[in-house]
C-alpha cells in the first residue's frame, strides 16, 4: 500500500513536465520508457479494493453487484454495458449502475456519490475511476457488445446518434464537427471519425484510460464531460441520459472488437 | 428584398418542422442531463435556426434551402466600421494560438482566442497544426485586392455566408471575437510580413 502510493505520487511529479510541452514527442517517449507497464496496473488493485471494501451506512461491499450478468459477475461484464436493466427499468452504462449499486447496496446518499465522481487535476483518484478501471480490465479481451436487443436499448442508440451531431453553444459545435471524418486531427492529437467502426473501435476499446497529462485514470463518461466543456457547453452528469446514449452510440458502432482497457494517454 | 424575405421563410419553415421535432427532443435530454457551471448557462443548449438546420448527418443533409441560407447570411456580414480589413500580424498570431474562451474552465475576464491552428496551417515553421480546415500557408498570395479582403473578412464573421454547415465558427456574427481581433488575423493571414507569408528559409 505504501510502495503504491509512493510509486503514484512518483509519477505525478512526472507527470507535469510531460503535460508542459504541447509537443506529442515527449508522450511517445514517455509511452516508449513505460513499454507495457501502464500506471493504470496500481489504479486497477485499488479498484479491487474497492468493490470488496465494506461501505455505506449498510456497511455491505459490492460483491452482489449486478453488472448486467449476475449478482457479483465481473469477468466481461464492461464489454455488455451499456445495456437495459430490468431493476431500474433504464438503459445504463458502467458509472450509473455502480451509483445505483452504492445507493441500493450500500444505503449512500446519491448526493454523496455524486459529488466528485471525477478527480480534479492534481488530485488523487477516485473511487469511481478505481472501479471502473478494475471492472473495464476485467473485460480485456472480451469483445464490445452492448445491448442492442431491447427497443429501449435501440431508442438509446437513436438518441446517441442525434446527441453525436446537435450543434449549438457559441462555437456551433457538435461531437462530429471534430469526431466526424477520418484522419482529421485538432493540432496534433489524432481524432478519429466515431461514426465509423475501426475508429469507433480504437477509441471505445481503450476507455477507461490512464492519462499520462493528468496522472490519474479518466473514465469514458468523463471523456464524455470533457468534449461537452471544448464544446463551450454546460457541464454533463456522470450517468445521466445524455452521457449512457452517446456511450451507447460509440459502444455499438465499435461492437466486435476487443476491450484494451484501461488504455495509456496522453 | 420583402419578397424574398418571405420565399426565404416559408422555404425554412417547410425543412425545418421535421428536424425541429427530433432537436427537441434532444434539447429535452441534454437539459435533463447537464447543468450550468461558472460562466456557462444551460441557454447554451438552445439552438438558432441554423444550428438546427446543421445537425443533421453530413449524408442526410438535405441542402436544398442552402442557397437561401447563404445570401441571408452573406447579406447580415458587419464589415469593419472604418472600412479598414488589416490590423496587427503579431497580435493576430497571438489570437490564432489561443484555445481559450468560453469554455467553464476559463476565466472570462481573459480574451477569447480564435484557435486557428486547432484546424488550419498558418505559418510553416509551426508544426502542431490542425487538418479539419485547409492549410492557409501563404495565403497572402492568394490577392490583396478589396474582393479578396471581404471575402476573408466574411469568412471569418460567418462561414456560413459561403459554405453553409461548414465545420468553422462564426466568430463575428457570434461575437466570439471582437473586430479588431479579427482585423489583427486578417493581418496575420494578408500581411506580407506575417510568418504566414514568409517561406521556410533553406
Amino acid at each position: 500500500m505504501t510502495t503504491r502510493k509512493v510509486l503514484i505520487a512518483a509519477l505525478a511529479v512526472v507527470v507535469p513536465i510531460a503535460s508542459a510541452v504541447a509537443d506529442g514527442g515527449v508522450f511517445d517517449e514517455y509511452r516508449e520508457m513505460m513499454g507495457d507497464d501502464n500506471p493504470a496496473i496500481f489504479v486497477i488493485e485499488e479498484g479491487e479494493e474497492f468493490w470488496l471494501q465494506e461501505l455505506g451506512p449498510k456497511q455491505v461491499s459490492l460483491e452482489t453487484c449486478d453488472l448486467g450478468l449476475g449478482p457479483g459477475v465481473v469477468a466481461g461484464a464492461y464489454a455488455q454495458l451499456p445495456r437495459y436493466f430490468a431493476d431500474t427499468d433504464q438503459v445504463m452504462d458502467l458509472e450509473s449502475r455502480l451509483v445505483h449499486c452504492m445507493v441500493e447496496l450500500q444505503g449512500r446518499d446519491p448526493e454523496d456519490v455524486h459529488a466528485k465522481p471525477y478527480s480534479l487535476r492534481g488530485d488523487m483518484g477516485t473511487e469511481i475511476e478505481a472501479l471502473a478501471a478494475w471492472i473495464a480490465d476485467q473485460s480485456s479481451g472480451v469483445p464490445i457488445a452492448p445491448g442492442q436487443d431491447q427497443p429501449q436499448e435501440r431508442a438509446m442508440y437513436d438518441l446517441g446518434e442525434q446527441l453525436f451531431y446537435y450543434r449549438a453553444g457559441p462555437h456551433d459545435f457538435s461531437c462530429a464537427t471534430c469526431h466526424g471524418q477520418d484522419g482529421a486531427r485538432i493540432r496534433l492529437q489524432a481524432l478519429g471519425n466515431l461514426a465509423k467502426h475501426e475508429d469507433a473501435a480504437s477509441a471505445y476499446a481503450s476507455w477507461p484510460a490512464y492519462r499520462i497529462s493528468e496522472g490519474v485514470v479518466r473514465t469514458m463518461g468523463w471523456r464524455m464531460r470533457d468534449c461537452f466543456r471544448q464544446q463551450r457547453l454546460p457541464e454533463l452528469i456522470m450517468g445521466s441520459e445524455a452521457s449512457v446514449a452517446l456511450q451507447m452510440y460509440l459502444a455499438v458502432n465499435a461492437a466486435g472488437a476487443p476491450m484494451s482497457a484501461p488504455g495509456l494517454k496522453r | 428584398m420583402t419578397i424574398m424575405k418571405i420565399k426565404w421563410a416559408g422555404l425554412l419553415a417547410v425543412t425545418l418542422v421535421p428536424i425541429m421535432a427530433v432537436a427537441d427532443q434532444t434539447y429535452d435530454v441534454l437539459s435533463q442531463s447537464m447543468r450550468a457551471k461558472n460562466s456557462v448557462s444551460m441557454d447554451r443548449l438552445t439552438q438558432d435556426s441554423l444550428q438546427a438546420y446543421c445537425s443533421k448527418p453530413r449524408d442526410e443533409a438535405n441542402y436544398s434551402t442552402a442557397a437561401a441560407i447563404r445570401e441571408s447570411r452573406l447579406a447580415a456580414i458587419a464589415m469593419p466600421a472604418d472600412g479598414v480589413f488589416v490590423g496587427d500580424w503579431r497580435q493576430g498570431h497571438d489570437v490564432a494560438n489561443n484555445g481559450r474562451g468560453l469554455q467553464y474552465s476559463d476565466d472570462p475576464s481573459q480574451p477569447n482566442g480564435g484557435n486557428c491552428y486547432a484546424c488550419h496551417q498558418l505559418d510553416p515553421r509551426e508544426v502542431a497544426y490542425g487538418t479539419i480546415g485547409p492549410s492557409l500557408t501563404n495565403y497572402g498570395a492568394r490577392g490583396q485586392s478589396d474582393v479578396m479582403l471581404r471575402y476573408t473578412w466574411t469568412k471569418i464573421w460567418d462561414t456560413h455566408a459561403y459554405n453553409v454547415c461548414s465545420h468553422m465558427p462564426r466568430f463575428g456574427a457570434q461575437g466570439i471575437l471582437t473586430e479588431q481581433q479579427i482585423k489583427d488575423v486578417m493581418a496575420y493571414l494578408m500581411d506580407p510580413d506575417s510568418p504566414v507569408n514568409r517561406p521556410v528559409e533553406e
